[in-house]
């Protein structure tokens, strides 16, 4: 007993660390998704000529707490003939696999919960696919038909997409060697290259899987609202359905992070080692520095004091963000005995600074895509996984590992692995152009065939 | 210590987790055990410094066979099965096969280093440090040496697609 | 890494347990599953010794295993379904066509 007691402390004087930032990003993180949707409303509204909430808080930025406060207070509804435990494990274990997988991503070369596992990258995707079963027991513990058919619909979905999400990342390991997320990031450093331009395919399909994977729109028919009410999450009132939220959004930031780290250059300025675009490295300040100036522009602008107080306090917050950022850059160049002292600051701030904003680019370019085209029906969405996606992402791997072969032999390094990435990357857009030509054939072929059939009758 | 700590977690899980499964009457608390049971197991892989194999039994057999599971058993989960009799009728027969069985295997164990010339020569396993990095030995083992039993598995793998969608096509 | 015997008795056991689930529940699907449990069985069985002699074989015979354990699961649960469709049962007992 006295042994198991030491051991325990032992255990927790070696990860006091990583478990603190656990804690913090548990307690954090529903916070920043509820911003994250106040973000996404803000700007659907933009896209539709409107200005979203703007009541709740100056310019609606307390809209998050008032929403959290309403669903906690709400009642907590069990369907009548629901399977008790069942019923509330399922919100359990999507939220649980979502913020699992965060543990496993890096949001600067120092700040990673679960430091340089050797599997890096595919912990983050195996556990976020098993969110998979929250959704499943959700649906079928609701004891209604519209549930298990929207969980069942929504699962298959994101098990075909999986497979392609899968084969994609494959596709962009190959060109790092290892699963370890730090080394894939450094690897790009060393190549001075993002894997976004070297395997353009890999990174398409992997955002249109990605898209599907969180259930986002076009790819939301299993929790659209003319549909089936709202899927898998219809009988869940309150507490609960804040779960399966936050567990969607939280998937997003996982999904995009994935990418981020393996195809974006993760927490890399743009032209990361090359000396000639350190001006770049003023960048993060200067927009922090915008951002606090536009505040304080607008202050006379608001009608009630108290809003006003709230903007000169963001504002000055956003100024505090600039200095912080703009001091590692700054300190070296007035005082050059500095720069051993200031590096690893710099390294983090600056690396988490540009990995949040690329993190951000991703979810933007997901909502943008969500008020922009319209919703695929069930069966072509199911078409789109299993036919065009995977047999294009295994095409792609081919291509890429033939590329690579030949580009080992020519030992092309850098930016010179354009010169064979570019042709792969050609081949798999022919391929795919022709797996959709197959496509259109075989679906005007059917339409004659039922034209001729009625006709024939 | 915490190498013991984790272990005896992780087996008291899996065996728990076990037990329940064979006895529940509902199909669906079943699978929900066996998913345990298999979390359990890949804690197990983790311990043993097998992580490729740990993230491996995650994302194939919990994401992909468990779920796969789950989908059938809402298939044919029927209300009629549940107040059916769920042990089969020769319960007491296989109970005592089974305790034959056990008793054997904990005979075996327990006499591994007792009896002269039987048993497990029970070397030192190398320390943690001293391992090489799992998912690059397993890459090199798999890839290298049983390059073979990897494309027949491939091959097997398609044969058992092509078997599973033609035993569930509806007839036209 | 624990005396390997652990890891043996560890595996013993979920066996058994395995072992007694298929011969003693009529559930057909029950029964695969306590198939699967056998399988991982062995599975912590191959990678203890694995471990214990620093070869990573044994590990790749276990990832073998459940690939293998998936294929098998996919066309067993096809069979199911296209029993099910017939005759309405999962039943082990019920499954008798074959019977004179």
């Amino acid at each position: 007993m006295q042994a198991v007691i030491q051991a325990t402390m032992d255990f927790l004087k070696l990860y006091w660390a990583p478990l603190l930032c656990g804690l913090v990003i548990v307690a954090v993180l529903p916070l920043v998704v509820g911003y994250i949707v106040l973000v996404e409303r803000k700007l659907m509204a933009d896209m539709q000529a409107r200005l979203g909430p703007m009541r709740v808080g100056p310019h609606g930025l307390l809209q998050p707490i008032a929403d959290a406060v309403k669903l906690l207070i709400k009642e907590d509804i069990i369907p009548d003939n629901a399977d008790k435990l069942v019923f509330w494990l399922a919100p359990v274990l999507s939220v649980g696999a979502a913020l699992l997988s965060i543990a496993g991503l890096a949001i600067g070369p120092a700040f990673q919960i679960a430091k340089d596992i050797n599997i890096g990258i595919l912990f983050v995707v195996g556990v976020s696919a098993m969110g998979i079963f929250g959704i499943v027991l959700g649906g079928w513990a609701s004891n209604s038909h519209y549930s298990l058919m929207g969980s069942l619909r929504s699962s298959a979905q994101l098990v075909s997409y999986e497979t392609a999400a899968g084969m994609a990342l494959v596709s962009g390991l190959l060109l790092t060697g290892t699963l370890n997320i730090k080394a894939i990031v450094e690897a790009q450093y060393n190549e001075g290259i993002w894997f976004v331009m070297l395997a353009p395919v890999a990174f398409f399909i992997y955002l249109v899987a990605s898209i599907a994977e969180t259930n986002r729109a076009p790819f939301d028919l299993p929790e659209a609202e003319s549909e089936l009410v709202a899927g898998y999450m219809t009988e869940f009132s309150g507490f609960r359905w804040s779960l399966y939220f936050l567990a969607e959004y939280t998937n997003m930031i996982v999904v995009s992070s994935v990418a981020t780290t393996l195809f974006l250059g993760g927490w890399l300025r743009p032209f990361a080692g090359v000396r000639f675009f350190n001006f770049l490295d003023y960048v993060p300040s200067l927009l922090m520095m915008i951002v606090g100036v536009y505040c304080f522009v607008r202050v006379p602008k608001q009608p009630v004091m108290v809003q006003k107080i709230f903007m000169v306090s963001v504002g000055y917050l956003c100024l505090a963000v600039a200095l912080v950022l703009f001091v590692p850059v700054a300190a070296p160049i007035l005082k050059p005995s500095l720069r051993e002292a200031v590096a690893p600051f710099y390294a983090g701030i600056h690396g988490a600074f540009w990995f949040i904003f690329k993190v951000s680019a991703y979810i933007y370019f997901f909502m943008w895509l969500r008020f922009t085209i319209p919703r695929y029906r069930f069966d072509q969405l199911m078409r789109l996984g299993w036919q065009f996606l995977i047999p294009l992402s295994i095409v792609n791997v081919l291509v890429v590992g033939v590329a690579l072969i030949v580009g080992e032999y020519f030992h092309l390094h850098g930016w010179a692995m354009l010169l064979v990435t570019t042709p792969a990357a050609i081949i798999a857009l022919v391929v795919a152009l022709m797996i959709l030509a197959a496509g259109q054939e075989s679906q005007a072929g059917k339409e004659n065939a039922a034209a001729s059939d009625f006709y024939a009758g | 210590m915490l190498d013991k700590i984790l272990f005896y977690i992780f087996a008291g899980l899996a065996i728990a987790s076990a037990a329940l499964m064979v006895t529940r009457r509902n199909a669906v608390h079943s699978a929900i055990f066996l998913v345990t049971a298999l979390l359990a197991t890949a804690g197990i892989f983790l311990q043993l410094r097998a992580e490729f194999l740990f993230i491996v039994q995650i994302i194939l057999y919990v994401g992909g066979i468990m779920v796969l599971f789950i989908f059938v058993i809402m298939l044919v989960n029927l209300d009629v099965a549940l107040q059916q009799i769920q042990f089969a009728r020769q319960k007491w027969v296989a109970l005592i096969v089974a305790l034959a069985l056990s008793a054997q295997l904990g005979l075996m164990l327990w006499s591994s280093d007792k009896i002269p010339g039987q048993g497990i020569p029970v070397l030192a396993a190398p320390p943690a440090s001293e391992l090489p990095a799992n998912s690059e030995a397993v890459a090199r083992s798999l890839f290298g040496t049983y390059l073979l039993a990897f494309e027949i598995a491939s091959v097997l793998l398609l044969v058992a697609m092509i078997g599973a969608v033609v035993m569930a096509k509806k007839e036209k | 890494m624990l005396p390997i015997g652990h890891y043996l008795f560890l595996s013993a056991a979920l066996f058994i347990i395995g072992v007694i689930g298929v011969i003693t529940r009529r559930n057909v699907i029950v029964i695969l599953m306590s198939i699967e449990l056998i399988l991982n069985a062995v599975n912590i069985n191959l990678v203890a010794f694995s471990r214990l002699y620093g070869d990573v074989a044994g590990q790749v015979f276990a990832l073998f295993i459940i690939a293998d354990a998936a294929a098998e699961a996919a066309v067993g649960l096809g069979i199911i379904i296209a029993f099910f469709r017939n005759r309405e049962t999962v039943l082990a007992d019920e499954m008798d066509l074959l019977k004179w």
